[in-house]
């Protein structure tokens, strides 16, 4: 039923992956790389967002997420604020529009949400001018992760067209998977999800990735992700497996189970000797720290993406205010010339 | 006795159109006279743009009251049901506290006789509080003037109850309307279990929850020989459960709401909290099986399942949205454009599973348009354009699917119970 409501919300956020096309993908990507460099030099931080406004408004605890996206706007001379629901208005029962009205009386550029339910930023984007990024919506999309992951994998293996990605776990549960099988049949990679039945959901080959319930088929894949195994699924009344112990024999990455050229990737935080042996997580095949130092280089690309780099999207959106005819700040024009 | 309105004026006055009436084989241009709020005279006329067809009949709105007042009122959703075309309508126990009792139910009586603008049937509940425990006291409920009986909102999850439930009932020859629903597989669900919720990440809802439970409630019906109301059935599965009964001679009627019939759950892809409901908008396969149900008749019924939410309850994420929206007022335009327009479903079918197919189910008047007959009527204005707005809705809630969308087909008046309730 498109016709009754547009199904994609306008891309002047990264509410999804489902909001880019792979040229969007490429030219983040592209801006990561020539972004790296800066990180490299003795003083780190560039004016390219001088002037701009970011606000990370968090809902769920979040180490690296948060640190990234704070770090990648003071990096590009954003000023920036980050809210978390403890110790806000939040505890005081204020409803999310409330929060997203508030903030936008202060006129910010960007609104980073990270939110326990699914449609959270949607509900923030509905209700300000503000590009809003999605930093993780309940089970539902953490887009600027699969972003890291694919720079990491590109950065690793030297491609990501071919690539033979296995991604092990609960991939019901897992936003990370979700917004990693599209990024991944964007740039032309495969994705096959590996896990019990009871943690793939009815359904997910129409993202066009294969699914095995068998660990053996990971043998082929160039990169094994592993996703994290969440001890609440144990629950009394959400017991998908019967226990830990017999997922780990059963689908845990353990060095035995890695192929020699094979490289190991996680979202983190890591549940050592669960989904993922330690011995495989501190040998050479991770990239988990890789992962980490991508996260913000890339968020810094998606921050400038949305408020520099892409011209063609600019009054594609339903709420055009002023904010689109402002003076870019006279820095960066093109990635490129950063390197 | 088992609808109550407000006591009034009966009203006198003349209606012209197209006559259409499926269930008693009436397709001509007349005029019809009511004179005190009875049909005095039925003459030929000239054609124009209007359809005049026997008014319709709701078997499931939630009122709200008492408890939520400012969601909907006896008053307010009468009045929602008269732009709709309806002339009767019937009310869900599930409110707070619980219709349960004769003397929740006694007060509603009450409140309805002072201030409804359409007759309104009250279902009590199956179980007293809905707690699927313990029966409520069915043959003084239905001597306070109780429609039929329902847990409606949540299924009754015993089938020992259940049970209990159809052998009881049976002495005061009410049905029991049933929400079918297994909970331990419907859990955590926000969205239908297939391809849409495996990419959104929401809870799955499977065809499977809804099915088992139709499947056990027919089972044990059968057995008891008792009969029973399917309610707004969403799954293929339950169809084909629901054939196999009738097949078999079971006293089993269902009916289907006007979005499960329109939409699937690629509309769930908007994160839009109005296209949230219980049960979940299913896939495009349901969706053709409960079209076909309706076509053929097995399902009988077209039921809003009218669920007023407050604004500042549905202006939430979409996995924090209660579930449900309102359709008293955009049933018929919303089945006309979508449907009726595009050869999906003949006009008389619809006006048939909005009016007669109902009345029969619950054991009410059906609407006629013969001389002698209190007028209950429906014009509908079949070219007529317009906008679903927040703003149009007599409803005090606006949660509803259609907001935006430019439909097809327009009430233009109601006449309910001899009294003219809407005039466009």
């Amino acid at each position: 039923m498109s016709e009754l409501r547009p199904p994609v919300p306008p891309r002047r956020h990264l509410l999804s992956i489902r909001d880019l096309e792979r040229d969007d993908v490429e030219r983040i990507l592209d801006t990561a790389q020539a972004l790296s460099a800066s990180l490299d030099r003795e003083v780190k931080k560039l004016p390219t967002l001088r002037g701009r406004t970011v606000v990370n408004l968090f809902y769920e605890s979040s180490t690296r997420t948060l640190a990234s996206f704070e770090l990648a706007a003071k990096r590009l001379s954003a000023d920036t604020m980050s809210l978390r629901s403890a110790g806000s208005s939040v505890d005081k029962g204020e409803s999310l529009k409330d929060t997203a009205l508030t903030l936008a009386a202060y006129d910010p550029d960007v609104i980073v949400v990270r939110h326990p339910s699914i449609g959270a930023p949607q509900l923030v984007a509905r209700n300000t001018e503000a590009h809003i990024v999605n930093a993780g919506d309940g089970k539902h999309q953490h887009p600027t992760q699969a972003l890291l992951d694919l720079h990491t994998m590109r950065e690793a293996l030297g491609r990501l067209e071919g690539l033979q990605v296995a991604i092990v776990g609960d991939v019901l549960h897992s936003r990370v998977a979700r917004s990693l099988i599209q990024a991944l049949g964007l740039v032309g990679a495969q994705a096959l999800l590996v896990g019990p039945p009871t943690l793939l959901p009815r359904g997910v080959e129409a993202l066009g990735c294969a699914v095995s319930t068998d660990i053996g088929s990971i043998c082929d894949a160039d990169v094994v992700y592993v996703l994290r195994m969440q001890a609440e699924r144990m629950a009394a009344g959400e017991a998908f497996v019967p226990s830990l112990r017999e997922y780990t024999a059963l689908y845990g990455i353990g060095p035995d189970r890695v192929r020699p050229g094979q490289v190991v990737m996680h979202p983190g935080p890591m549940n050592r000797g669960i989904e993922i042996d330690p011995r495989v997580a501190d040998s050479g095949a991770a990239l988990v720290t890789d992962q980490v130092r991508a996260g913000l280089v890339v968020r810094m690309a998606v921050l400038y993406d949305l408020l520099v780099a892409q011209p063609a999207v600019r009054g594609s959106g339903p709420v055009e205010g002023a904010r689109e005819n402002r003076d870019a700040p006279p820095v960066l024009t093109t990635a490129p010339e950063m390197a | 006795m088992t609808l109550f309105c407000a006591n009034g004026r009966s009203d006198s006055l003349v209606v012209e159109g197209r006559v259409l009436s499926p269930a008693q084989d009436i397709d001509e241009t007349l005029r019809i006279t009511v004179t005190d709020g009875v049909i005095s005279t039925i003459e030929p006329a000239s054609a124009n743009e209007l359809v005049v067809a026997p008014a319709f009949i709701d078997p499931h709105v939630h009122l709200r009251t008492p408890g939520r007042e400012d969601e909907e009122t006896p008053r307010s959703g009468t009045e929602a049901a008269a732009a709709g075309g309806y002339c009767a309508i019937l009310a869900m126990p599930n409110t707070d506290p619980v219709v349960d009792s004769a003397a929740v139910l006694g007060a509603l009586v009450e409140r309805a006789r002072e201030e409804a603008a359409v007759p309104i049937g009250f279902m009590a509940a199956i179980s007293k509080g809905l707690r699927g425990e313990e029966l409520t006291e069915m043959v003084e409920l239905a001597a306070t003037g109780a429609a039929a009986f329902t847990d409606d909102g949540r299924p009754v999850e015993s089938a020992g109850l259940m049970r209990r439930a159809l052998q009881y009932s049976g002495l005061s020859k009410l049905p029991l309307a049933l929400h079918c629903e297994e909970p331990t597989l419907s859990r955590g669900g926000h969205a239908h279990e297939g391809a849409v919720s495996a990419e959104l990440g929401l809870g799955a809802y499977p065809s499977t929850a809804e099915s088992v439970m139709v499947e056990r409630d027919l089972a044990l019906a059968g057995a008891e020989d008792r009969q029973i109301h399917l309610m707004h059935l969403s799954a293929r599965e339950s169809v084909a459960a629901l054939d196999l009964a009738l097949s078999r001679g079971f006293s089993v009627s269902a009916e289907v709401t006007p979005h499960h019939l329109v939409l699937t759950d690629e509309a769930v892809r908007s994160l839009d909290p109005n296209v949230k409901m219980n049960p979940p908008l299913r896939s495009e396969d349901d969706r053709s099986a409960l079209r076909d149900a309706l076509r053929r008749g097995a399902i009988s019924c077209i039921a809003t399942d009218h669920a007023p939410h407050a604004r500042q309850e549905k202006d939430v994420p979409f996995e924090e949205a209660p579930f449900g929206v309102i359709g008293l007022e955009t049933a018929f335009a919303a089945l006309y454009t979508h449907l009726v327009v595009p050869g999906e479903l003949s006009l008389e079918t619809l006006l048939e599973r909005m009016s007669a197919g109902p009345a029969r189910v619950f054991g009410l008047d059906e609407p006629r348009i013969a001389v002698g007959a209190r007028a209950n009527l429906a014009v509908l204005d079949l070219d007529a354009k317009w906008t679903v707005t927040e703003e149009g809705f007599r409803s005090l809630s606006a949660n509803s699917w259609l907001l935006g969308e430019t439909l097809r087909g327009r009430v233009v008046k109601t006449v309910a119970d001899g009294r003219l309730v809407y005039q466009a």
